[in-house]
């Protein structure tokens, strides 16, 4: 690096190069190594299209595709099965309601859930994580028991129990979703802290009087950003998969609002004749899983994080 | 040996303790009436309901509830199905040997397209195969397993045959034909891969990682300095070292994979007991429910047990290395 800013200074110093000089900050360089991967920008650019879809669909929607939820009852028969075109663009379901509506509609179910559940795991995965590693002992192999405990569970068994006990409900799926997966969290946040712990600016801190709280908020959490960023941009994906999964199952959205895995398991029965009403949600799920797995991909690369599967 | 035997073996009480309290805890937070759980919806003469409260122990403190369900759990007894009548052991006992079998077939589609991928792409690095390879490898992680089987279902039950004019198919659903025994095993083709698919794709990132790591070690770069072919490295010396953690990967997979049947079996109709859950949650019958859960759990968390105590015969680190320091 050294090298690369002294030929910049024997040349002539062009702005963005002494910008670049100047400010060095971890996360300065992470956006510059995100922004050159390709893959990573569409898929940031996919998943914006879609939360913008998502929230404005109330302005526009029922209006230009029809509501989502409601039967017209004296033209269902009419309506319903129609193959994909202008008015339709991706056709109608059984009922006559507009698929690209439901899809629309269902975007947002799916990206709630995705950011409620991560952030649910994240902060849950975090705190025990962090009191785990900075405080060690005995406390550190109850939690990491614990731990264990939740990890011996198949995670898609774990929710579909979860949720046949709770009962099915959007909040629930969340609940269920998030108080499942903190485990990974928890441990990639306890290996990253056990390593930072060592670090003479931790020292530092505690000769200098600092609180326990203080030490860990300031100095130790900031550090161990990193990994946990990568993991919780991945498991919005998986909990939305897992949402449809629940969904597809009966334990998840209830009908009539539209979720993309129940949109799919109404499809199954009228997949010979009309293919649309099982391809067009499952595409939704594929396109917007993927973004963010591969969004993850590129972050774990721009931040340099290890991620072992 | 017998100490890192023994040593496993206690480490997995506290976790089976664990997991079986969280299933009780589960049972009991059930909303609304215990007994409900257990009798059904329908209403009770006070004296019923009083002697169900008896006999499943309801009346006593919860930790000598966990002891009666956990002394229950250890003689297999998994509950009592409402709407069937029956012992959900006896129910899952039936329906055993298909899953069993389906993720058996799963398994070979795993190990034989995501081995193979894996190596591939790990020879051919950077190559167009493993572009392809890396990326379907992200698609099939990114899709929901039941969309996956009914786009095969499409595709080669619906569309193929439409095209070849009703010559060539494959049977998209285990309820269609005799049930009791499939015929063929064409019976098995699309089910196995729909539940093989996630599996494949790990086991194929996993293979591709270590193989790569593998082929820096110094062992490899003697035996080229030997002056032994590529392959005959690559087969000789790089695969063994590097299948280790992949067959770890596939055996502890076995286990995901029964609980991964739910969904694929529902899209396929296939009689096992994932399908048996999913009829179970559609029909509100939760003792069948719960019952299969701790069955696959237990299942699955004696498989990695298994597991992890063959390792003492496979590995000699852990076969001779009893007295390394910690």
């Amino acid at each position: 690096m050294q090298f690369d800013i002294g030929k910049a200074r024997g040349r002539r110093l062009d702005k963005e190069g002494r910008k670049a000089a100047q400010n060095r900050t971890l996360w300065g360089d992470a956006l510059r190594r995100l922004l050159k991967n390709k893959l990573s920008v569409i898929s940031f650019c996919w998943i914006m299209v879609m939360v913008i879809l998502a929230v404005s669909a109330g302005l526009w929607v029922p209006q230009v595709l029809g509501d989502p939820r409601v039967i017209n009852t004296t033209m269902t028969s009419t309506l319903a099965h129609l193959a994909p075109s202008l008015s339709h663009p991706l056709g109608t379901d059984q009922l006559g309601r507009d698929i690209a509506a439901r899809v629309i509609y269902g975007a947002r179910i799916s990206l709630q859930v995705g950011v409620f559940a991560t952030l649910i795991a994240t902060v849950v995965g975090l705190l025990l994580g962090s009191l785990a590693a900075y405080f060690g002992g005995l406390l550190d192999s109850i939690i990491m028991r614990i731990t264990d405990i939740f990890m011996a569970f198949p995670f898609t068994l774990f929710t579909i129990a979860l949720l046949a006990v709770l009962g099915p409900g959007f909040i629930n799926v969340f609940l269920a979703i998030g108080l499942l997966g903190w485990t990974s969290i928890c441990r990639v946040v306890r290996s990253s802290i056990l390593q930072i712990k060592e670090m003479d600016y931790v020292s530092a801190a505690k000769a200098l009087g600092a609180r326990h709280l203080r030490i860990i908020l300031r100095h130790i959490l900031p550090n161990a950003l990193a990994p946990v960023i990568v993991y919780a941009t991945m498991s919005i994906g998986t909990a939305i998969i897992t949402e449809s999964a629940l969904s597809f199952l009966g334990l998840g959205i209830q009908p009539p609002t539209p979720s993309w895995g129940l949109m799919i398991s109404e499809g199954q029965s009228f997949l010979a004749s009309y293919p649309w009403m099982v391809f067009c949600p499952g595409a939704a799920i594929l396109l917007t899983v993927l973004a963010f797995t591969l969004m993850g991909d590129g972050l774990r690369d721009a931040l340099d994080v290890k991620v072992t599967d | 040996m017998g100490r890192y035997i023994v040593k496993r073996v206690l480490q997995f009480i506290p976790v089976f303790i664990g997991v079986t309290i969280i299933l009780f805890a589960m049972r009991s937070i059930v909303p609304g009436d215990p007994v409900k759980m257990i009798a059904g919806e329908r209403a009770l003469a006070p004296t019923v309901y009083e002697k169900i409260v008896q006999d499943n122990h309801l009346d006593q403190p919860l930790i000598v509830q966990y002891g009666y369900y956990l002394a229950g759990l250890l003689h297999g007894d998994l509950g009592h199905s409402y709407q069937k009548g029956q012992d959900v052991l006896t129910i899952f006992a039936n329906k055993f040997p298909y899953t069993a079998r389906l993720a058996l077939c799963a398994i070979l589609v795993e190990i034989i397209i995501g081995l193979s991928a894996g190596i591939v792409s790990a020879i051919k690095k950077y190559s167009l195969v493993d572009i392809l390879v890396t990326l379907s490898t992200s698609v099939l992680v990114s899709m929901p397993v039941f969309w996956l089987g009914m786009l095969l279902q499409y595709a080669f039950g619906i569309w193929l045959k439409k095209l070849t004019g009703g010559a060539l198919s494959l049977p998209i659903s285990g309820a269609g034909g005799p049930i009791s025994n499939y015929p063929t095993i064409l019976h098995y083709i699309l089910p196995a891969i729909t539940l093989a698919s996630v599996s494949m794709a790990f086991t194929a990132r996993i293979m591709r990682s270590q193989l790569l790591e593998v082929m820096n070690a110094d062992y490899i770069r003697t035996a080229f300095a030997k002056g032994l072919s590529k392959s005959a490295v690559i087969v000789k010396h790089a695969l063994k070292n590097a299948m280790i953690p992949v067959i770890t990967f596939i055996g502890i997979d076995f286990g995901t994979m029964m609980s991964g049947a739910i969904l694929t079996e529902t899209v396929f109709s296939w009689p096992g007991i994932g399908r048996e859950i999913y009829l179970a949650i559609i029909q509100r019958d939760w003792p069948i429910v719960m019952g299969g859960v701790v069955l696959i759990v237990i299942v699955v968390m004696l498989i990695n047990l298994l597991i992890d105590l063959s390792y003492a015969l496979f590995d000699p680190r852990i076969r001779y290395g009893k007295k390394k320091a910690q």
